[in-house]
């Protein structure tokens, strides 16, 4: 097991080299100003000003952020990650908690499951993220702070994978376990509690997955329309002066990157929580 | 046929002219059961046979309150069948195992105490108790999957028999084992059953199986389901795998055979007799 | 129970839903006299939307044209890069972390790196992050399909002796097939998404996302919830289609044993979205 994940890693790293050597090389093979097949400028420039080289990148993060002021942007930028972060968090626990209670009522009347099931799975085909400017005006309005409607929005987007994932699950218990609660004369709520949701964990997991990349993209544009100062918000401004401090746009990259990978991490380690003690899905 | 069931109240169960119709009303209406009149006797083990869509699994659930009959009265421990339900008198088993699959093998025997409010002390001695019984001491940590078929069922039964109800309900419970596993874990089921002089109501597909582990086997006619033939199987109270060799056990197995066969003649169903194992 | 009984039952409560729904909203903000600023009555986003009917139209264009291109290039890609993973080894090891990696980063903000490398007043930036969303997610789903054969199928192919080529075509391609649809679903919508949220990053002054935030930035609300009105018909539109296409290339086939494996995105669809029901 350890072999393994040391494997892993090992070749991750190797990746990461092979990305960054691509880069090089396309900076030293590529025109500067790009080029155009058929119109379309579909070959990029690779002048230093639109493709800094990796290690500019990467030294760019220990120049300050503001010329004259002392932090290296590292730090300012993981300072954005990390208020990215809590407010991703903040709306994946909200929207959770509401998904699941949603699908717990749903499953307990029928009548109010057809109604708005039918909402609850077009809101998956449909833009919601399109409200964000919205809930940003509304929010603008009132007192409460800034950050509370940016992950609010989060928790919106994190709702409907876990509402639908939720009900799903509990559903799937095996019938013959279902008789054996009503066997034992085992109320509703009973058998909620001892049977369905235990069953439901392994359809939940998946829905949370998606409910955390949700959130977290959720946060990110709300940023932009709010201006709160996440990492969203740093690779829009960022990319703003993209022509005069090119490096630093990459700096707002790595944070996101990093941002992305602590949710992945926590969410891999919740997943292994929940689903110990469960037989492993057999795959080819 | 049968002799006159006489009512009394030490009687077990009690079916009294019951009737179950699906769909009751409806163009697509369908009579699983007709006309059931049923005694069983404390401490009887009886199997329910018949084809496929007869109606046993339904009589079944309608002792265990599962379902309501159309018309008619079930009466279980001299109680309703619903307030035996409420009482919890009865341990119930399936043909899948329906263990569930996050509690280890102990905490799934624990589940109907819990229900009964026991405290923890008591859940836990009496579940090393059942593993005792079922002779599963040694994985009582151990999850349901990492368990074979065989094992699996004997947890269940375990769990059924874990609050030690009076009374016994299972419905093909060993319809998904291996036959060397199956024979073995009738004898197993004897052992634990006549030990506590438990009432057993089995639903099954196989005549032997029927015939080893029953005092009487019941016998019913494909659909609209009614009960044709009660047959008496007086191989004793020790039985044993010598038993499955005896002549009488033949007999007897002959006897539900050409029961089964002659209840198919007085259907009006269209189908024969389908579903019975002749293994 | 009769087919209208069936549909009436399956139609009804959801319309009483949303008539409610509606209903309710329309009246909160009368009572309340709420500012149209802040959350328009439905009526007057109606209004609105019908006098802004031209614009929204030409902008949910761009960005249904944006999330086309995107999602024929992405699915292309996504396909030749799972063959590729799937025949060469090495490639695998190496990219499939990287691709775990890439699925929980939210790549979305790359867009202003784009930017910065292509042009930043053409469509290219945008068509290129749709581009890459759709492939991890085609990539992540077909690959999958093709490596998991069920091992019955397997092992009759194998008695017959058939070579990897054929094993290929008559077992692996087939059963990537379902899988290919089950990405699609997924990946329609996405690309409408990420189509209208790269505008936010920056770049041309077009299509559905600038005209969201750009209305509400000067508080014209009841036109900016026009344009959110076309964004959902779109993402809507792009999902039927897979939807049709996934029907019409295969009426027997269903892409719902089992599930699917799912790049970033804001709004995804679990197992129950695919109108035939069932699932793994």
């Amino acid at each position: 097991m350890i072999t393994r994940g040391a494997r892993r890693a090992a070749l991750f790293v190797v990746a990461l080299v092979c990305v960054a050597s691509l880069w090089e090389f396309y900076k030293i093979v590529g025109p500067e100003e790009g080029a155009e097949i058929f119109g379309w400028r579909l070959v990029p420039r690779s002048s230093d000003r639109a493709m800094p080289h990796t290690w500019e990148m990467v030294q760019r993060l220990f120049d300050p952020e503001v010329r004259g002021r002392n932090t290296p942007i590292w730090r300012a930028v993981l300072g954005y990650s990390w208020y990215t972060f809590r407010m991703a968090l903040a709306g994946l626990l909200l929207g959770g908690a509401f998904g699941v209670a949603l699908a717990i009522v749903m499953a307990r009347f029928k009548v109010l499951e057809r109604g708005l099931l039918p909402y609850v799975i077009a809101s998956q085909t449909v833009p919601l993220i399109a409200l964000a400017p919205q809930v940003a005006a509304i929010g603008g309005n009132w007192d409460l702070p800034k950050w509370m409607w940016v992950s609010s929005l989060g928790a919106f987007l994190a709702f409907f994978p876990i509402a639908v994932a939720t009900l799903k699950g509990l559903g799937s218990a095996q019938p013959a376990s279902v008789e054996l609660m009503d066997s034992y004369a085992a109320g509703w709520w009973r058998t909620l509690v001892k049977l369905r949701l235990p069953a439901a964990v392994p359809t939940m997991v998946p829905g949370m997955k998606l409910a955390a990349t949700a959130s977290v993209i959720g946060v990110i544009v709300s940023e932009i329309s709010t201006g709160v100062r996440g990492v969203g918000f740093a690779s829009l401004t960022y990319g703003q002066k993209a022509t005069s401090d090119p490096a630093q746009l990459y700096t707002a990259v790595f944070g996101a990157a990093a941002l992305g990978l602590l949710m992945f991490g926590l969410i891999v380690a919740i997943e292994a929580i929940a689903m110990r003690n469960r037989p492993r899905e057999a795959t080819a | 046929m049968s002799s006159p069931e006489p009512h009394t109240a030490s009687a077990a169960v009690v079916v009294d002219g019951v009737s179950m119709a699906f769909n009751s009303g409806r163009p697509n209406q369908v009579d699983a059961l007709v006309g059931i009149d049923l005694s069983i006797h404390s401490g009887d083990f009886v199997s329910l046979i018949g084809p496929s869509g007869c109606g046993k699994s339904t009589l079944l659930r309608l002792i265990a309150d599962l379902i309501e009959p159309t018309s008619g009265t079930v009466l279980v421990n001299g109680k309703s069948a619903k307030q035996s339900r409420l009482d919890q008198d009865y341990g119930m088993a399936f043909q899948q195992s329906g263990l569930f699959e996050w509690r280890t093998v102990r905490k799934n025997i624990e589940l109907p105490l819990e229900l009964k409010g026991w405290g923890k002390a008591k859940r836990q001695s009496r579940a090393e108790e059942m593993l005792d019984l079922v002779q599963l001491s040694d994985f009582g940590s151990h999850m349901p999957w990492q368990l074979s078929g065989g094992m699996q069922q004997r947890v269940a039964i375990a769990r059924a028999l874990a609050s030690h109800p009076p009374l016994l309900l299972m419905d093909e419970p060993f319809g998904a084992l291996d036959e060397m596993t199956r024979e073995h874990m009738q004898a197993e089921l004897l052992r634990i059953c006549g030990a506590a002089q438990t009432t057993v109501v089995f639903v099954t597909h196989s005549i032997p199986e029927a015939v080893y582990l029953s005092s009487r086997v019941v016998v019913l006619s494909p659909r609209p389901g009614r009960i044709t033939d009660i047959i008496d199987v007086d191989l004793g109270a020790e039985r044993d795998e010598d038993t499955r060799e005896a002549d009488l056990f033949y007999k007897k197995i002959t006897e539900v055979r050409e029961a089964l066969r002659g209840a198919e003649g007085q259907t009006s169903g269209p189908t024969g007799v389908r579903g019975v194992e002749d293994r | 129970m009769s087919a209208v009984r069936a549909v009436w039952n399956v139609l009804v409560p959801p319309l009483i839903v949303g008539v409610l729904f509606v209903g309710t909203w329309e009246i909160i903000v009368r009572v309340f006299d709420i500012k149209p600023f802040l959350l328009p009555a439905p009526s007057s986003i109606w209004t609105t939307l019908g006098d802004n009917w031209s614009k929204v139209w030409d902008a949910m264009l761009i960005t249904g044209a944006n999330a086309l291109v995107g999602l024929l290039f992405g699915v292309v890609c996504g396909v030749a890069l799972s063959f590729v993973l799937m025949r060469f080894n090495v490639v695998n090891e190496l990219v499939t972390p990287l691709a775990v990696a890439l699925n929980a980063i939210p790549i979305i903000v790359l867009v202003p790196v784009f930017n910065n490398m292509f042009a930043s007043t053409t469509e290219v930036p945008r068509r290129l992050m749709v581009t890459l969303i759709v492939s991890f997610i085609v990539l992540l789903n077909v690959a999958k399909g093709l490596r998991q054969v069920s091992a019955t199928h397997m092992e009759l192919l194998h008695s017959y002796a058939a070579s990897p080529s054929e094993i290929l075509r008559k077992a692996r391609i087939p059963n990537a097939m379902s899988y290919l649809f089950t990405a699609l679903k997924i990946a329609a919508p996405v690309a409408v998404i990420t189509a209208f949220v790269s505008e936010y990053f920056g770049g041309s002054q077009n299509g559905l996302g600038y005209g969201i935030t750009s209305n509400a930035a000067i508080s014209r609300t009841a036109a900016s919830w026009g344009y959110v009105v076309g964004a959902c018909l779109l993402g809507l539109a792009f999902y039927l289609a897979a939807v049709l296409l996934e029907r019409l290339a295969s009426p027997s086939q269903r892409s719902t044993h089992h599930q699917p494996t799912n790049q970033q995105s804001t709004n995804q669809q679990a197992r129950g979205l695919d109108p035939g029901g069932a699932t793994a």
